[in-house]
């Protein structure tokens, strides 16, 4: 394992603290209706995934997601501020207002969204890396998976060709334990999903311990070398869904298995490793959880304070005009 | 001037945009060494080589959404979908992605895409290889939809497709691949999306209509005007979405009486919208309710010969239509 030099390591704790405050927060504004809709999907739990992958990258790289998306985006930069306008359907939004919760955009962070249905923006993703091999560039293109979406054709069809084209994508399915409410040995013939590699003869990088930012960020890093060079890559990350799929369904919200999951909390795991390696690093960790609880505070103002969108809003960006 | 097939004419487009553009790329199912299955790319591969002429799986919805993805990251595909009716596996991506990414992004996205897909019946191609899919897509704002009926058009449609900022699917009449001739000039020009065109001129009825059913339309007009001497306006639409609903309004003005020709069935087919704009906006220009003759409500078109020819609609049932139009 790569050592990790220690200001990244507290970058990537400032990271994922910030978003697991932005994520409590969005909880409380949709319970104050303040976020509206029924559908938010939080990334509370699977922090350590989203910014140890997302960290293996470099800015001309790609990254496109699901619907669990805010973590993501925060992690590759879109501030908190942009991020929370669109969730409260603000002007100021990273697209206006238009996408709310499930589509956050960013063409400067070549942050591709944000899809609602599941598995779409698999094929989109083999897409954007056939632009990279086209050109004769290098850059790859980070898709995140839902474990549920490694069950549909749209799965089937990307990774296929992702192998058939050598097309540099990391296909990173987060296998937080459910699709929806079904569990995923229920629904997967196959549920050690990272071993669907073998059927489309793509290089298969395992099982990654989810919890831990530094593996993920390890082998994320391998993978993402590996597509530079030679073509996609299939990794499975091991993580969990703190609450539920959606805020309005926490049916199948199990405490047991919560508090299991709870006592390997990525937030957790990256202290006590900081703790065991350097001395005296509470205080520093301690300003920045003030730092980020701040942050998030101030764009929730921001967003608060910003306008709503206008009817003439409604009708604009429907087609490109030239 | 030189005289072309249509699907000469679609192929000299895509040559030239090649030419012109190294973004631009084709994909699809055989488009490579194979020419595709009607050999609308047939030398290209030679020329431009596989990374610009990219044989894919056969698999429709990836053939869209790659070129989605890679429209994103600024390329120019050209996607072809062997057969209109092999669209509907590539539907959410065209509807949902395609359409849409503009929209969501605040502007911040585009999809500069062009979708080919010939559609139609006629020839004997049964229930999956006969369909009309326009009214589909038509219904998506976000979403350009064109489909030329002569070679000039079909060229110069096909160009301005290409550098369109927008998705744009190109249905092509394949029935008309090598039955339509037409006169296209060598080189660079390009038909603006979004007019319609006047065929044929007259004064006592108008005549709507676009692919296939265009190039019939024109010869109905031809044969009620010698014999029965009926003097009809022909306006080929070509640009479905959006409406040019100036060219609607404008012909109807002058015959007071429209017709409506498609061979995609009648109920919530393209003719219902023409029919739409004549009642929300040229109502007082009207002398006879808005007719339409098209094909009929039934799943698909069928293989046998016979009920294949009921259900399309051909130069005699256009005249009859129009005669009938014209004694109201």
């Amino acid at each position: 394992m790569a050592e990790i030099d220690k200001p990244t390591l507290l970058e990537w704790y400032r990271q994922m603290f910030l978003i697991r405050q932005f994520e409590n927060q969005c909880d409380v504004l949709y319970k104050e209706k303040k976020i509206t809709g029924v559908y938010m999907h939080l990334y509370s739990g699977l922090e350590a995934t989203g910014v140890g992958a997302v960290a293996a990258l470099r800015p001309s790289d790609h990254v496109i997601t699901a619907y669990r998306d805010h973590g993501i985006a925060l992690a590759r930069g879109m501030t908190p501020e942009s991020a929370m306008a669109e969730m409260m359907g603000k002007r100021t939004g990273c697209s206006g207002g238009k996408g709310g919760s499930m589509h956050l955009a960013s063409r400067e962070h070549n942050f591709w969204g944000g899809y609602a249905i599941v598995g779409g923006h698999l094929p989109l993703a083999a897409g954007i890396a056939l632009e990279s091999r086209y050109n004769g560039k290098d850059d790859v293109v980070l898709s995140f998976v839902g474990d549920g979406a490694s069950n549909n054709g749209y799965f089937h069809e990307a990774l296929n060709l992702s192998a058939v084209w050598d097309l540099p994508v990391v296909w990173l399915i987060e296998n937080n334990g459910y699709g929806m409410g079904t569990p995923v040995e229920v629904s997967s013939g196959q549920p050690e999903l990272h071993k669907r590699a073998v059927a489309y003869g793509m290089k298969d990088m395992g099982r990654v311990d989810g919890q831990n930012v530094v593996d993920v960020y390890n082998v994320v890093s391998k993978a993402v070398e590996y597509a530079r060079k030679k073509g996609p890559v299939l990794i499975e990350s091991l993580t969990y869904r703190y609450k539920g799929h959606g805020v309005s369904d926490r049916s199948y919200d199990k405490m047991a298995e919560l508090r299991d999951w709870q006592q390997k909390d990525p937030i957790l795991v990256l202290q006590d490793y900081l703790c065991k390696h350097y001395e005296c690093v509470e205080d520093e960790l301690k300003d920045i959880e003030r730092e980020q609880m701040a942050a998030v505070f101030k764009a929730v103002e921001f967003a608060e304070d910003s306008e709503v969108p206008t009817y003439e809003d409604l009708i604009s960006h429907i087609y490109v005009e030239e | 001037m030189t005289v072309l097939t249509l699907i000469d004419a679609i192929k000299q487009a895509m040559d030239e945009e090649l030419e012109r553009d190294p973004r631009v790329f084709i994909t699809g199912e055989d488009v490579g060494k194979r020419g595709g299955v009607f050999r609308a790319t047939q030398g290209l591969y030679d020329k431009y080589g596989g990374t610009r002429i990219v044989d894919s799986p056969l698999a429709e919805l990836s053939i869209v959404a790659t070129g989605i993805g890679a429209a994103l990251a600024d390329l120019r595909p050209i996607c072809e979908i062997q057969f209109a009716d092999f669209i509907h596996p590539a539907f959410n991506q065209i509807v949902n992605e395609a359409a849409k990414m503009h929209y969501r992004s605040g502007g911040q996205w585009r999809v500069p895409l062009v979708i080919r897909a010939p559609y139609g019946g006629g020839i004997s191609g049964a229930l999956y290889h006969s369909q009309s899919v326009e009214a589909f897509f038509t219904h998506v704002p976000g979403l350009k939809v064109v489909i030329p009926s002569t070679p000039y058009d079909a060229k110069g449609l096909l160009k301005s497709a290409v550098r369109d900022p927008n998705p744009v699917l190109y249905f092509e009449p394949k029935k008309g691949y090598r039955a339509i001739k037409g006169e296209v000039p060598p080189g660079d020009y390009t038909v603006p999306i979004g007019p319609a065109r006047v065929a044929r001129e007259g004064r006592d009825l108008t005549a709507f209509a676009y692919g296939m059913m265009a190039h019939y339309t024109v010869l109905a007009a031809e044969q009620v005007a010698r014999e029965d001497g009926l003097d009809v306006e022909v306006i080929d639409l070509r640009t479905l979405l959006p409406v040019d609903k100036t060219a609607i309004l404008t012909s109807v003005q002058k015959t007071g009486k429209a017709l409506i020709v498609h061979e995609d069935n009648l109920t919530m087919g393209y003719g219902a919208e023409v029919a739409a704009v004549l009642a929300d906006d040229g109502f007082a220009y009207l002398d006879a309710p808005v007719r339409r003759l098209a094909g009929p409500d039934v799943p698909a078109v069928p293989f046998a010969h016979t009920m294949q020819e009921f259900f399309m609609p051909n130069p005699d049932k256009i005249a009859a239509a129009m005669r009938d139009l014209a004694e109201y």
